[in-house]
């Protein structure tokens, strides 16, 4: 049996296998649209996130399975004093599979260290989102048909965002791969990013604080959101929150085939005159989230189209 | 000069990097026992300069990678009718187990206490142990 825990839980042979999956749901959905008939997953999200609880249980529905769960914390046993380790016990009883949404960093590895059935983790804190990461692979490999020989913008809050850590290390086992880090001095990545993944991996990568001066560059632009609650001090946040703002004039020194991608949601970080451009993904980006998850529960409970 | 007697059966921990005794003292509970422990701290050395040393008079299960963890340079002598009959060599243990606590407030080990500590090793030239749970690096 097989958790996902962090994205690089999965090798980059597997990660080919169910992108390859996911590219023929997203080209056939009704081939799939029974092959969890009578399977259920449960989604045990112990703070909200609706978007990707609705992602995780569309992908269920989408594969004839059912769902059941909690949306919070404060609905759930955990509200009781009931430990993540007793909770997944009894899921185990419930359902076929749990995707685990949890604020403390390493929650979903305690479910899986207890389950019986996969745990998929939909988000532990700050710290792994392995489902997203899968999103943004499969974004670029379906709209660039590849996924080395990339040069990548990522813009915004490089340093506490873990969607840009994950796709980072996710990113470094391909050949050919550059990376453009655009971010204010007090959001760049962290050092052990720097360290740990890029200069082992030798990943060519450069640091600026222009955007502009990137975009002629880039084959993929990744906008993050600065999130406020990341900030002690709101006087920081509000200095550095509209430090980028993508908008058509930005977009005019892009290349004809960029693509633009956020893992949402996002605030003004993009502007929405930019949402009519082709080469605005990330709303086709949130669909391919369904078909990533689609991809990962059918490996996961080992069923095939017929 | 301070002088404490040899022992007849047990463990001698030498070469221990000055300063370091009480933690040693502290990971292997050794206020526990009920046999003679004796701390030498800053004994002189040739190699070392000043370093520290524990002896402790009686059998016990000890935890050689709680040592190796805290200084794989550490010898151990075992003692048996007042003379060393084996030399343990340390290596850095590739885990941790409720020896250290993490101290990332964000852990899942920080509210769940029953979980077991445990710290894994990440890079061995920079004896960079992590949680097991939040990855977060322990200093």
């Amino acid at each position: 049996m097989k958790h996902l825990i962090s994205p690089l839980d999965l090798s980059v042979e597997e990660t080919e296998e169910i992108l390859t999956l996911a590219e023929d749901i997203a080209r056939d959905p009704k081939k799939y649209s029974h092959v969890c008939d009578g399977k259920k997953l449960a989604t045990l999200f112990y703070e909200p996130s609706t978007r990707t609880r609705l992602s995780f249980e569309a992908a269920m529905l989408n594969l004839g399975g059912s769902v059941l769960g909690f949306a919070s914390g404060d609905n759930s046993s955990a509200a009781k004093g009931e430990s993540v380790a007793d909770t997944i016990r009894v899921i185990s009883c419930y359902a076929d599979i749990a995707a685990m949404r949890h604020p403390k960093e390493g929650a979903a590895l305690v479910a899986a260290l207890h389950s019986s059935i996969p745990v998929i983790n939909a988000g532990d804190g700050g710290h792994q989102h392995p489902t997203q990461t899968l999103t943004d692979l499969l974004t670029i490999h379906s709209l660039k048909g590849r996924l080395d020989h990339l040069t990548i913008g990522l813009c915004g809050d490089l340093k506490f965002g873990r969607t840009v850590h994950s796709l980072i290390s996710a990113l470094v086992r391909y050949t050919g791969i550059r990376f453009v880090l655009i971010s204010p001095e007090e959001l760049r990545v962290p050092a052990y990013i720097r360290k740990e993944v890029l200069q082992k991996n030798t990943i060519a990568f450069t640091e600026t604080e222009n955007l502009e001066e990137a975009m002629p560059e880039l084959d993929i632009l990744y906008m993050t959101r600065v999130q406020k609650e990341r900030f002690f001090n709101e006087e920081d946040y509000i200095r550095l929150k509209d430090k980028y703002i993508l908008d058509t004039a930005k977009m005019k020194l892009a290349k004809d085939d960029m693509l633009v991608l956020h893992p949402l949601p996002r605030v003004n970080e993009i502007s929405v005159e930019v949402d009519k451009d082709p080469r605005a993904a990330y709303f086709r980006q949130a669909q391919f989230g369904v078909y990533a998850r689609m991809a990962l529960i059918m490996k996961f409970l080992e069923v095939e189209a017929c | 000069m301070l002088s404490i007697s040899g022992i007849d059966e047990g463990y001698v921990i030498d070469h221990i990097q000055a300063g370091k005794s009480m933690d040693i003292y502290k990971y292997l509970k050794l206020d526990k026992l009920d046999c003679q422990v004796a701390i030498i701290k800053n004994a002189s050395s040739s190699k070392m300069g000043k370093k520290d040393i524990i002896k402790i008079q009686g059998k016990m299960d000890l935890n050689l990678d709680i040592l190796g963890f805290v200084d794989d340079n550490i010898t151990v002598n075992i003692i048996e009718g007042g003379k060393i009959v084996k030399k343990e060599n340390l290596t850095l243990p590739q885990t941790v187990t409720n020896v250290i606590r993490c101290k990332n407030p964000r852990c899942i080990s920080s509210i769940e206490q029953e979980l077991p500590q445990i710290f894994k090793l990440t890079d061995k030239n920079t004896r960079t142990y992590r949680c097991v749970y939040c990855e977060e690096k322990f200093h």
